[in-house]
């Protein structure tokens, strides 16, 4: 019972983290039906902003308040990555759109492979390390002989998610530019009849999604204190993983995808090998997708017309 | 006379290699009801979306109150306050009613939406008991009321229509046919009508075309043209 808690507080953390990056995935995924490969190191691009806003905030500037220096960080971040992934969206692969459906998808892991590659070279390939934040715990629960703490962290990474994403939900339900998002995702010749900028929009919802990876990014940089030019690939991969399994296309299934991902992998090392998590996570995602080839809260192929 | 609201001339629209218009030239004025008939795969929709600048023409101009509107993209050329009702109806299957309304309403920045809702429920009674189901639940032909509402509640100075009587019942047809020829009549609505139907489309209207594999082949008035032996052998056999 005790390591349950403290597993499934684990888990809930990890699982907001690829949840927040499966929301990029399955927003593109959904406009323009293209897996962005780029995604994930758009994420690691964004720990790294994080980290080196976080030390300049810290050491240059000398800002001692960690609420304030993690906000700004976080807004530093969630607009510098945006731009990375505006970028990228007018530079690799709009001239591409009308091509065949694989060019583009080409070109996104060419750009992954840019951006992972560039910040080895401009940061060097080792682990860069935060000096640790917010290192306090609260006892949940003393069994006597194992205690299940949650961490301030822990806290802070469960509320800006859920915060972040109920804003994000209201976006993209009550405003006319989530409406506008969501017509061009529907129907993109349509949407553009009704006066929709469609490129626009596409170039929106790759900064919205980027932001979000943001996010993440920074909680992951203060959740594990250490980032690496190579950490875009196994979170990315883990975080498209959440998207399918949760159904790609749907919001609330990246989010619900993101979570489950997360409590398998976190179980899975506490109850069986740490090595296999990994296994673990994407067997669950084999099985679901050939039982439920749509994912969890996928749309059926059939709609009345 | 003064200018025409709409003008087309010489346009040709390819889809790659495919030529599907070879050079339309026609003119819809303020306050008509203009419409073109043809078979199927005659051009008709393809007339009305290149309109809209998707497809763009290939050659000639298209002219919208004087403004050369042939090279501009889609969605500006619809914030020139024209509308359209496409083949298909379009509804945005995974939308409320409501939001599809809302849709519509974009392009007037929803300066009248309130007013615009009442009307269109006056219009069309059937939407208000479904306004808030998805759009992809409604059958066909409260769906082409959809589309034709969602037009409206952009307040357009054109509409163009792209067959709204396309697989619906003879009453539902008529319905929609009298809300246009009303709209017409009291706001002077100018309206460009695309129909296989060619009967009702040709009483409705005041001037219409008969589209030929993509080439006007006759013009003339909406009685004329019923009258004209050539459309009544090809359009009018058996029709209505």
């Amino acid at each position: 019972m005790d390591i349950f808690l403290q597993q499934l507080i684990n888990g809930l953390t990890l699982g907001s983290i690829y949840g927040l990056i499966a929301i990029g995935y399955t927003m593109v995924f959904g406009i323009i039906g293209m897996v962005n490969f780029a995604h994930g190191d758009v994420f690691m691009v964004s720990t790294f902003t994080a980290l080196i806003a976080f030390l300049l905030l810290t050491t240059v500037l000398g800002i001692t308040s960690i609420f304030l220096v993690l906000a700004i960080v976080l807004v530093v971040a969630m607009a510098f990555t945006g731009l990375v992934s505006w970028s990228i969206e007018r530079v690799a692969y709009r001239p591409l759109r009308g091509s065949f459906r694989l060019a583009p998808m080409i070109s996104a892991i060419g750009m992954s492979i840019l951006l992972s590659n560039f910040v080895q070279v401009a940061q060097g390939p080792r682990n860069k390390a935060l000096p640790p934040i917010l290192p306090d715990v609260i006892v949940v629960w003393d069994s006597g002989s194992y205690q299940v703490t949650l961490a301030y962290k822990q806290i802070l990474i469960m509320v800006v998610t859920a915060v972040l994403l109920f804003g994000f939900w209201w976006l993209v339900q009550k405003t006319p530019l989530g409406r506008a998002q969501r017509a061009c995702e529907q129907d993109r010749k349509m949407a553009a009849l009704l006066g929709v900028d469609v490129d626009r929009t596409i170039s929106l919802t790759f900064i919205i999604g980027a932001a979000l990876a943001a996010v993440a990014g920074v909680l992951y940089l203060s959740y594990y204190g250490v980032v690496n030019f190579a950490d875009g690939f196994v979170p990315g991969v883990k975080a498209f993983t959440a998207a399918v399994l949760g159904g790609i296309g749907s919001l609330p299934g990246a989010v619900i995808g993101g979570l489950l991902i997360g409590l398998i992998e976190t179980f899975w090392s506490a109850y069986f090998s740490i090595e296999y998590k990994d296994v673990a996570a994407f067997s669950i995602l084999a099985i679901t997708l050939v039982f439920m080839p749509q994912g969890l809260l996928g749309r059926p192929e059939v709609e009345k017309v | 006379m003064s200018a025409p609201m709409l003008r087309a001339e010489g346009v040709k629209t390819q889809y790659g290699k495919i030529i599907a218009l070879r050079g339309v030239d026609l003119d819809v004025n303020e306050g008509e009801i203009v419409t073109i008939i043809g078979a199927n795969g005659a051009g008709k929709s393809t007339l009305m979306m290149t309109i809209c600048g998707a497809p763009r023409a290939s050659e000639g101009r298209i002219l919208f109150e004087g403004q050369d509107i042939t090279r501009m993209p889609t969605h500006e050329i619809m914030r020139l306050k024209i509308a359209q009702s496409p083949e298909g109806r379009r509804i945005f299957p995974r939308m409320s009613v409501f939001e599809n309304l809302q849709m519509g309403a974009a392009l007037d920045n929803y300066a009248h939406f309130n007013d615009d809702l009442e009307r269109m429920f006056d219009l069309f009674p059937r939407l208000k008991e479904r306004l808030h189901q998805r759009g992809g639940t409604l059958s066909g032909g409260e769906q082409q009321m959809l589309a034709i509402a969602r037009a409206l509640m952009s307040r357009p100075r054109l509409l163009l229509l792209d067959e709204p009587s396309l697989g619906l019942a003879p009453l539902v047809v008529r319905q929609i046919f009298d809300v246009i020829r009303d709209l017409n009549a009291t706001e002077g609505l100018t309206v460009f009508l695309v129909e296989q139907n060619a009967y009702h489309a040709l009483k409705l209207a005041h001037r219409g075309y008969v589209l030929v594999n993509g080439a006007i082949t006759l013009s003339g008035t909406g009685r004329a043209l019923l009258e004209n032996p050539d459309v009544k052998a090809a359009y009018l056999e058996g029709g209505a």
